[in-house]
């Protein structure tokens, strides 16, 4: 067998072809991430919100437009149940908003109490048809709270009406109403068996922390 | 490659060389083969005692045994251990001692890379063993508790075992796309004269094209975690929402390794089983060309379905439906290679040894992995299955019988040919009955946790779920000691002795194919001059 057969040529070839396909599927790996925003920009694969485009339930955000044209007040009002330790209100009543632009808004929070409570808050919005129009882009009530007895805490919310709010609607209240948690769902322990689902939380899946482990 | 082939006519004239040497420096696809073979067995075992202690934590709900970070580390190490350190080396075994064999070849084409990419295997389990080890030292930083598909942001927080595992991932990366090469190039340029692509045994074709796959998808894979590794230690934020990346990007690049992945573990079992099963009926493969044909399907539809794994990342509903019928689609060409290997053993004289009893098992429990399979594609259903029970339920049917068990029936079919030793039938067959009836008690009371709302990956559980989990942990037990016996059976395979028959060339009565032309055991040096097909 001579180094040069045409057997050995042969193998040299696809030796070749083969190493540059795995360099060149090595190379697309990293051309993926540019190309990842182009697709998902380009057919909106990625989102919930073209999706659901008319759906109840839908975040409209209506894009980063903003609508100079309008404005919205905002009210806040918050609550605590009667089994929460707590006191909890917001830094302001109320607020005015053009759609379109985020505001943030911090709520205070303080444990009345000598020991650790766990705390959640639940929002709702009135009117209720413009619930899908109010996005929260961060918000104390997506965790719950904890508390060690006697501490105080900021709480901020951002959030963003969207232009699409339908016509009528001049202004809405957004109500918090804060509650104890049980005992066995205290964070220390859900925190550390839910360190495999933590991923889930922190990537939008769209589920609440609550849910996971249920 | 002179290089190459000065090492192969320098081995020519001679036998065997010994000691270490003729393991650490082989070229000889044989030796290479059995290297390969024994370091699946023990990562088998490696993998198979992560899996137990999982089990015995879930034998109860709460948390006796072990602590949840600990939990999440051994259900990630036993993936791991289990894909990339026992499925995949078995294969690259069998591919190794067999292809040559099978197309007439002296060797692979590139004899000194077989022995790189073999070694590299070790240097990567010892890394893999590492990331487990470091965290139970001080500073040792935490627990891989991310499971085997090391989402971010979860596992940019890891401690360094992440950094271990990123290059274990590399270096096995590396290794198995070697393998895939030379695979190829061995297929393409080294066949006997007058054998065609579409008259190469079904073996070979189906390793060709395990091999195109790991040559197109590991390279993403690495890619991937190399990115990882940059967004932990250099600032990059390709993942990181906070500085303008994605994390779900990672978990597209992943699975688009991730799902064609399994087909690189099913594919080589199905070529094993396109031998057995002719082999025990007497029957020639039912539609060659259609197996092919299949195959091919399966391989291309595979590599673009992968989001069906991400239904829940909120995908529009175009996307979303789009992988939903791609995904099922993929189940009318795995449907078909299960009806040809129906249609060989119909009205075949078959005879049921242990690599047969293997081949009918997987019929059987392989499709019902498929029905459950084509379940999980169904986006609405999807919604409530993800990462619950069911799902683990689902992949261990179809990789249990489809790639295990595959590989099972290859080891005692040409077992015989390897050491020219018949293994104890009676054993194999108990072997074959403990083990069946062990993974079905196992992971079939897993499909109704799951239907239930158990989630996987968490150490805990409802109380609720109690009966299950028990049954399936005593099912494990008999599974995962049911191995022993394996063992006990390859070794005495091996040794031979007066109580074990002999075998001769063509250990079955059935088998057709160039393997059976050679001696068994076969000579150090086979096939030095090409046979000729007809
Ligand atoms: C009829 C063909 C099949 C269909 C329709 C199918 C469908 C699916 C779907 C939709 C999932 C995602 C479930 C979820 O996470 O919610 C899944 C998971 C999985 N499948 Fe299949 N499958 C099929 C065959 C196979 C085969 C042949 C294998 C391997 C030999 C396999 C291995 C797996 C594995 C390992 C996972 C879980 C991965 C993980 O999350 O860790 N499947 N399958
Ligand atoms: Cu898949």
């Amino acid at each position: 067998m001579k180094a040069t057969s045409p057997v050995d040529a042969g193998k040299r070839r696809t030796t070749l072809l083969l190493a540059g396909l795995a360099v060149g599927m090595f190379a697309f790996g990293f051309a993926l991430v540019p190309l990842y925003n182009l697709i998902c920009q380009a057919t909106g694969l990625q989102s919930v919100a073209v999706r659901s485009n008319g759906g109840p339930g839908a975040v409209r955000t209506g894009g980063t437009v903003v609508d100079n044209t309008r404005e919205v007040v905002v009210k806040f009002d918050t609550s605590v149940h009667p089994n929460l330790p707590w006191e909890f209100a917001a830094t302001q009543q109320r607020l005015q908003v053009v759609p379109g632009q985020m505001y943030e808004v911090i709520f205070k929070a303080r444990n009345r109490s000598s020991s650790q409570v766990v705390g959640q808050a639940i929002p709702s919005i009135v009117p209720w048809q413009a619930t899908p129009y109010f996005n929260k882009l961060e918000c104390f009530c997506f965790n719950r709270q904890l508390l060690e007895g006697g501490e105080s805490t900021d709480m901020p919310l951002r959030f963003v009406v969207s232009p699409d709010l339908p016509e009528g609607i001049n202004s809405l209240t957004l109500a918090y109403s804060f509650l104890k948690l049980d005992e066995d769902a205290a964070p220390n322990r859900t925190n550390a068996i839910s360190s495999a689902t933590a991923v889930k939380s922190a990537t939008p899946k769209g589920k609440s922390d609550v849910s996971t482990g249920t | 490659m002179s290089t190459t082939t000065m090492t192969h006519d320098e081995a020519h004239h001679h036998g065997a060389p010994t000691g270490w040497k003729r393991w650490l420096y082989s070229t000889n696809h044989k030796d290479i083969g059995t290297l390969y073979l024994l370091f699946a067995l023990v990562m088998l075992f490696l993998g198979g005692a992560s899996a137990m202690m999982i089990r015995a934590e879930l034998f109860m709900p709460g948390i006796q045994l072990i602590d949840p970070d600990l939990y999440n580390n051994l259900v990630t190490n036993h993936a791991l251990l289990m894909i990339f350190g026992a499925v995949m080396p078995a294969a690259a075994g069998l591919a190794n001692w067999m292809i040559p064999l099978m197309i007439g070849a002296p060797d692979m084409a590139l004899p000194r890379m077989n022995n790189l990419s073999f070694w590299i295997l070790p240097a990567a389990a010892t890394m893999l063993i590492l990331s487990f080890v470091v965290p139970f030292f001080p500073g040792g930083g935490t627990q891989i508790n991310t499971g085997w598909t090391i989402y971010p942001p979860l596992s940019v927080q890891v401690g360094m075992s992440m950094d271990f595992l990123i290059f274990a991932i590399h270096l096995l990366g590396v290794s198995s796309v070697l393998a895939s090469i030379n695979i190829i190039v061995t297929l393409l340029n080294m066949r006997a004269p007058g054998m065609t692509l579409m008259k190469m045994p079904m073996f070979c074709w189906t390793w060709l094209v395990t091999a195109f796959l790991l040559i197109l998808v590991v390279p993403v894979l690495a890619g991937g975690v190399t990115m990882l590794l940059f967004d932990r230690h250099f600032g990059t934020s390709f993942f990181d929402a906070a500085g303008g990346g994605d994390p779900v990007l990672f978990q597209h690049l992943f699975w688009f390794f991730g799902h064609p992945e399994v087909y690189i573990l099913l594919l080589p079992s199905i070529g094993v089983l396109s031998h057995v099963i002719p082999t025990f009926a007497r029957k020639p493969l039912f539609g060659y060309r259609s197996m092919v044909g299949a195959m091919l399907a399966v391989a291309t539809i595979g590599m673009v379905v992968w989001a069906h794994h991400q239904y829940t990342i909120g995908m529009s509903l175009g996307a979303v439906t789009y992988f939903m019928v791609g995904t099922i689609l993929i189940s009318i060409p795995v449907g078909l290679m299960v009806f040809n290997f129906i249609a060989t053993m119909w009205r075949g004289a078959m005879t049921f040894e242990t690599p047969m009893l293997f081949a009918v098992g997987i019929i059987l429990m392989f499709t019902f992995g498929g029905l459950s399979g084509v379940m999980l594609a169904v986006v609405p259903a999807d919604m409530q299955y993800h990462d619950s029970m069911f799902v683990v339920a689902h992949f261990h049917y179809v990789l249990m019988p489809g790639a295990v068990f595959g590989l099972f029936a290859g080891v005692f079919y040409w077992l015989p040919k390897w050491t020219g030793n018949m293994y104890d039938e009676r054993l194999g067959k108990l072997f074959f009955w403990i083990n069946v009836i062990g993974f079905n008690i196992t992971f079939f009371p897993q499909h109704f946790l799951g239907l239930a709302g158990m989630p996987r990956r968490i150490i805990d559980y409802n109380v609720m779920f109690t009966e299950f989990n028990v049954l399936s942990s005593i099912g494990a037990m008999i599974f995962g000691l049911s191995h022993l016996l394996f063992l006990y059976i390859v070794i005495q395979t091996i040794r031979g002795g007066k109580s074990l028959k002999r075998s001769g060339a063509k250990s079955w009565e059935g088998a057709k194919g160039l393997e059976w032309e050679v001696d068994s055991p076969p000579a150090f040096h086979t096939w030095e001059t090409a046979p000729q097909i007809k």
